[in-house]
């Protein structure tokens, strides 16, 4: 096959990169819908995340402690969310949005100062020359730390909900907080984790964003990306593998689609620029319808608001 | 954000209060911006325009603006909002409110508008834009003598008029300056996506391309050309000088300052009148930032002398002989393209390959 200009080996390679930010953000959202909270405040949290690990970045120098930053950064902002929504009783939908809203207000006030700096650069994995080897190398052995982390994280998050115990404490209090309470587990404990999680992991997502892909922070730099993590678990049918294939083909098709124009491929570009959207959605609802009524059902108690009251 | 437009207002509310204490009402002045005013592009220079007309006027205006407004539905909502909060003139300051501008415009005939790069108009609409393409010509140039690769790549927003003739303008010239040149151009359908605008970038770059153009307002295709090495960038609408001197080597710098302070003063005096501006490199409206010395200096000498010549009219960057895309003539030799046709340009000239999306 006729690539023209476009070397497949760089194009799998940048797809993993542009990918990982949604991958973070879907598969910590995936945990939090789960155990039955319904966060909308993913774009806020990874903005948040992105504008922290920026700042800490530039004053230690350290991409690793801004990560860490990052993710720090929007675990405490879903932990206001956790407090409202858990403690409060506050409408999550409202919450969530406000959440967003929040996180671009104070991320732009955060980062006013810091506009336009520059980081150094974080280096990537090279596994002792492993990196040299033709054509698998750069896709396997030469990526950022962060993306192998978040290839873990699917497995793990995998692991977590289908086998130990704790994972299926979670999926109970999720599908059915008030059984699940009166079997004596503790429905608050283990949401304020699930949304500390996926604060977490949110944050991570936009570190990367600001730390390895622009590499700059700029106000509204997420551009909706938080929204389309969200998609992504909804698509996904609340499952960590079809959320690392909808991730991956978004992000995928989306580097795709730019390197198709830019080696002048004869496709109508409107049709290049919806496709990303199109083919994941069409992807992923195929596969997600193609299992019955088991298969993609939202966890039952999604979005509503427990009191030990009943 | 909110903060920010709540502080904004605020402020306003003390500097009214001030003014009606000496009993002169100040002119209320509104912007409605497309990106943030952190961009370090687009955004940024507008904002900087209303920055000079508080310092011109001080507290005889009250300005107002609101950020990410997206070009839709919702820019009417922002516009109706900030007429209804009494502004006297309210610029919207991106392409997309076209229409939204003209929707609010017949509501508010008092409140004058001002669209800019746009093309219809009305008695309380003016629109006003800059003549880009002029300063693409001195990038065109210094593009076509830099590549080593012979091939240039051109981030482009949405197929409007505005951005096709930026691109027809760098290529003509890059073409001129090395007839080896090729251009591949990208659309990526929005004009602030870091991210995407970076992928963008990289996109060029692992395809060949060793300088990359922008018609986006973010600083991140910059970033992407300095993490790859050795590819030439230009700084777009605001001059980007923290990528100076490499990659970015130059730069072009919309000044809307005197404009802004020229329309306001107008409102003010009772002179405003509904018409077209379209300015360059002569009036200042278009300034090309420091070539620098990246750039070798018998290039730099070529580019200085085309921006004089485009300056003082003894040159038009759409000269003939120039042919449209598909072979038929466009300008005949030493003609020179009028206004209308730029105004509305939706044709590649010949030599560009690919389709200019609908």
């Amino acid at each position: 096959m006729d690539f023209g200009s476009i070397n497949p080996v760089l194009l799998i390679a940048s797809l993993m990169v542009a990918s990982t930010p949604i991958l973070l953000a879907a598969i910590g959202e995936l945990v939090v819908e789960r155990s039955g909270v319904l966060n909308l405040g993913v774009e806020g949290m990874m903005i948040v995340g992105a504008v922290s690990g920026f700042i800490v970045t530039v004053e230690t120098q350290s991409p690793a402690l801004g990560f860490v930053a990052g993710a720090l950064g929007a675990t405490l902002l879903s932990l206001v969310f956790g407090v409202l929504t858990l403690v409060f009783l506050s409408n999550q939908v409202a919450t969530g949005l406000g959440l967003t809203l929040f996180g671009l207000g104070i991320s732009a006030l955060m980062g006013q100062e810091y506009a336009q700096l520059r980081t150094p650069t974080s280096p990537r994995w090279e596994f002792f020359g492993l990196n040299e080897l033709p054509v698998i190398g750069p896709i396997l052995f030469n990526q950022h730390p962060v993306v192998y982390l978040s290839l873990l994280l699917v497995v793990g998050v995998w692991w977590f909900l289908k086998t130990t115990r704790s994972g299926m404490i979670l999926r109970a209090v999720g599908e059915n907080h008030d059984a699940a309470h009166s079997l004596g587990y503790s429905v608050l404990g283990t949401r304020f984790a699930a949304i500390a999680f996926g604060g977490a992991c949110a944050g991570l997502g936009g570190a990367f964003l600001s730390l390895v892909i622009v590499p700059q922070w700029t106000d509204g730099m997420t551009a909706g990306r938080g929204w389309i993590a969200l998609a992504i678990v909804v698509f996904a049918s609340w499952r960590a593998w079809r959320v690392l294939l909808g991730a991956y083909l978004f992000g995928g098709i989306s580097v795709l689609q730019l390197n198709l124009q830019a080696a002048g491929f004869a496709i109508p570009v409107e049709l290049l620029s919806m496709s990303p959207y199109l083919i994941t959605i069409l992807v992923l609802v195929i596969i997600s319808s193609g299992r019955g009524r088991t298969g993609g059902q939202a966890p039952a108690s999604l979005g509503r608001s427990f009191h030990a009251s009943g | 954000m909110k903060k920010r437009t709540f502080l904004a207002a605020t402020l306003a509310a003390t500097l009214a209060t001030s003014a009606f204490a000496d009993g002169h009402e100040p002119t209320k002045v509104g912007f409605i911006y497309v990106g943030p005013i952190g961009d370090g592009g687009w955004t940024y220079e507008h904002h900087q325009g209303l920055l000079a007309v508080e310092a011109e006027f001080g507290d005889k205006v009250e300005t107002m603006y609101q950020e990410n407004v997206p070009e839709g539905a919702d820019a009417e909502r922002a516009m109706t909002q900030m007429a209804l909060q009494g502004a006297d003139i309210i610029f919207t300051t991106s392409f997309g409110y076209m229409d939204p501008t003209i929707n609010v415009a017949q509501k508010f005939p008092d409140v004058k508008f001002e669209h800019a790069t746009g093309y219809k108009r009305a008695d309380n609409v003016s629109t006003y834009s800059a003549r880009f393409y002029e300063g693409r010509a001195v990038q065109g140039h210094i593009a076509g003598k830099m590549t080593k690769s012979n091939k240039i790549g051109y981030i482009a927003s949405f197929p409007i008029p505005e951005v096709i003739r930026g691109i027809n303008s760098a290529y003509i010239h890059a073409k001129k300056a090395n007839p080896d040149v090729e251009m591949s151009v990208i659309w990526v359908y929005t004009w602030f996506d870091p991210a995407k605008e970076a992928d963008a970038a990289k996109a060029l770059i692992e395809n060949g391309v060793d300088v990359v153009m922008q018609h986006t307002d973010s600083t991140a295709p910059q970033a992407a050309a300095a993490e790859a090495g050795g590819v030439v960038t230009f700084g777009q609408a605001s001059d980007m000088s923290e990528y100076a001197p490499f990659p970015r080597v130059s730069s072009i710098i919309d000044n809307w300052a005197p404009y802004y302070i020229d329309r306001v003063r107008a409102v003010m005096d009772g002179t405003w009148e509904s018409m077209d501006t379209w300015d360059g490199i002569a009036p200042g409206m278009v300034e090309i930032g420091e070539i620098t010395d990246a750039v070798p200096a018998d290039v730099k000498a070529e580019a200085l002398a085309l921006r004089d010549a485009l300056s003082d009219g003894s040159y038009h960057a759409f000269t003939g002989p120039l042919n449209k895309q598909d072979g038929s003539p466009w300008l005949a030799e030493g003609e020179t393209a009028d206004d209308g046709t730029l105004a509305g340009m939706d044709f590649y000239v010949e030599g560009i390959t690919g389709e200019i999306p609908n």
